[in-house]
């Protein structure tokens, strides 16, 4: 079977964890090394960075953060926001980071993608999608938290990236975003059935049914949680066992 | 117990590989130096990418013999990720490229269809059970660790030796049998990241600083 994986997704705005809704209103949560190492101790599979202003204000604040968590946590460790060179992304590896979630910097400039994973590995390139429904269907991919339009179409996205060598796809709803009410599977599965590199569902958890729905329904093959941890309505076994419960091959932790 | 050397040569997750023995217990040296490495208590052979961007570090670096000098020493080596497929003869990964050839056989990419015919995703990207595929995992990188214990793994190709007396674990991946671990004498090689593998991976590494 396809092992599932349980992410957390800490979005920061250092040297504070962060949550929003759509990916704004912002509310400072703490400190994201403490969380961090409590789901580590719970046994979440990964731990996703997403630094929420380094790409709007130009610096990069992740690169301390990252450090001090791959310390003393010991699971894969995604860093992302602001990433706009190779690098930038050599620096996030350095400091103990095994993947780099591009953005903005991958729509403005879509060869950094390929220069990546030709220097660094496809292994370590995820590209994270900001998608947001369009009036008229499908959907249109956004850069810097969700604030801009691209015209991109997500789906045409996708694959490009795929081609150029992303290794997966860190794939977040605008529209479901801190809503609590489940992702979006017809964009989890649109995406998945287009592309052969694993697809993490981001925005909206709200239950371990809908984590099994992205999985089942939407063909992802890993859930970020956010707000759901964050805000302590569920805990890392507690989605761990419901998703076996359902059926699904997660890691004995 | 001695020193641990790291042979630090531009691929690989060399500062978690180094947190996570030194948490296990050891000391640790990163090093590109030829002698530092031939002469190493224990070495670690890390490396993430492409196979062939890895080979041609080691290659630039003049680490090749160094690192096969060590493995005839008979001392305690570990081959991470593409450090363990550069353990094999040659590699298919976009060409043909040649290995340390301590293990014979060759590194390929995994299937993009399961035994059913379905597709699924490729890289293989998770945590993995594995199978034993020694009589005992006793004296070897695995002796504390059981086969319910899962790891990390993140790869698109996979070695696959001819002989089977050097697979020490395999790992299955929807129906197909993927190598997860090989070792000849001192030498063993894995798939997965121990380094990232949680307190499973940190237990791998105490005993290999115990070896």
């Amino acid at each position: 079977m396809t092992s599932v994986r349980i992410i957390a997704r800490l979005d920061v705005k250092a040297p504070y964890l962060i949550k929003g809704v759509h990916l704004e209103g912002l509310r400072k949560l703490g400190d994201p090394q403490t969380f961090a190492e409590k789901y580590y101790n719970d046994g979440i599979d990964e731990i996703i960075y997403i630094d929420s202003v380094a790409s709007l204000y130009e610096r990069n604040t992740i690169v301390d953060i990252v450090r001090h968590t791959a310390e003393n946590v010991f699971i894969p460790i995604t860093a992302g926001g602001g990433v706009r060179s190779v690098d930038d992304a050599r620096e996030l590896l350095r400091v103990g980071a095994d993947k780099i979630a591009i953005c903005t910097a991958a729509l403005k400039t879509p060869s950094l993608i390929s220069e990546i994973a030709s220097t660094l590995g496809s292994q370590c390139m995820v590209l994270s999608v900001q998608a947001k429904s369009r009036a008229d269907g499908g959907w249109e991919a956004y850069c810097d938290q969700g604030r801009e339009h691209t015209g991109r179409d997500v789906l045409e996205w996708v694959r490009e990236a795929e081609q150029l060598g992303a290794g997966e796809i860190l794939l977040t709803s605008i529209d479901q975003e801190g809503t609590y009410r489940g992702f979006d599977l017809d964009l989890l599965r649109a995406v998945s059935s287009r592309v052969s590199i694993p697809v993490i569902a981001s925005g909206g958890m709200g239950s371990v049914d809908h984590a099994g729905a992205a999985i089942s329904a939407g063909g992802a093959t890993a859930v970020a949680v956010a707000g759901f941890l964050h805000y302590e309505k569920s805990s890392v076994p507690e989605i761990r066992d419901g998703l076996r419960d359902l059926g699904h091959q997660v890691r004995v932790a | 117990m001695g020193t641990t050397v790291i042979v630090d040569y531009g691929s690989g997750n060399v500062f978690s590989v180094a947190r996570a023995l030194e948490t296990a217990g050891a000391s640790v040296l990163l090093s590109d130096a030829p002698d530092t490495i031939a002469n190493a208590d224990r070495l670690v052979l890390p490396g993430v990418g492409a196979f062939g961007a890895a080979w041609n570090l080691l290659v630039e670096k003049n680490l090749v013999e160094p690192i096969r000098k060590f493995i005839g020493t008979e001392r305690p080596f570990l081959g991470i990720c593409v450090g363990m497929q550069m353990m094999m003869q040659r590699s298919e990964e976009f060409g043909d490229h040649p290995g340390l050839g301590i293990i014979e056989g060759v590194v390929k990419r995994i299937s993009g269809t399961r035994a059913d015919g379905e597709p699924h995703p490729v890289p293989r990207v998770g945590w993995y059970t594995m199978t034993r595929r020694q009589a005992s995992w006793s004296g070897t990188l695995f002796e504390n660790i059981d086969e319910s214990g899962a790891v990390y793994f993140v790869h698109s190709f996979a070695a696959q030796p001819s002989d089977s007396r050097n697979v020490l674990a395999d790992s299955e991946y929807n129906g197909a049998s993927i190598t997860a671990a090989v070792i000849r004498d001192n030498a063993v090689g894995v798939q997965f990241h121990p380094e990232k593998s949680g307190p499973v991976g940190l237990r791998m590494m105490e005993k290999f600083i115990s070896l």
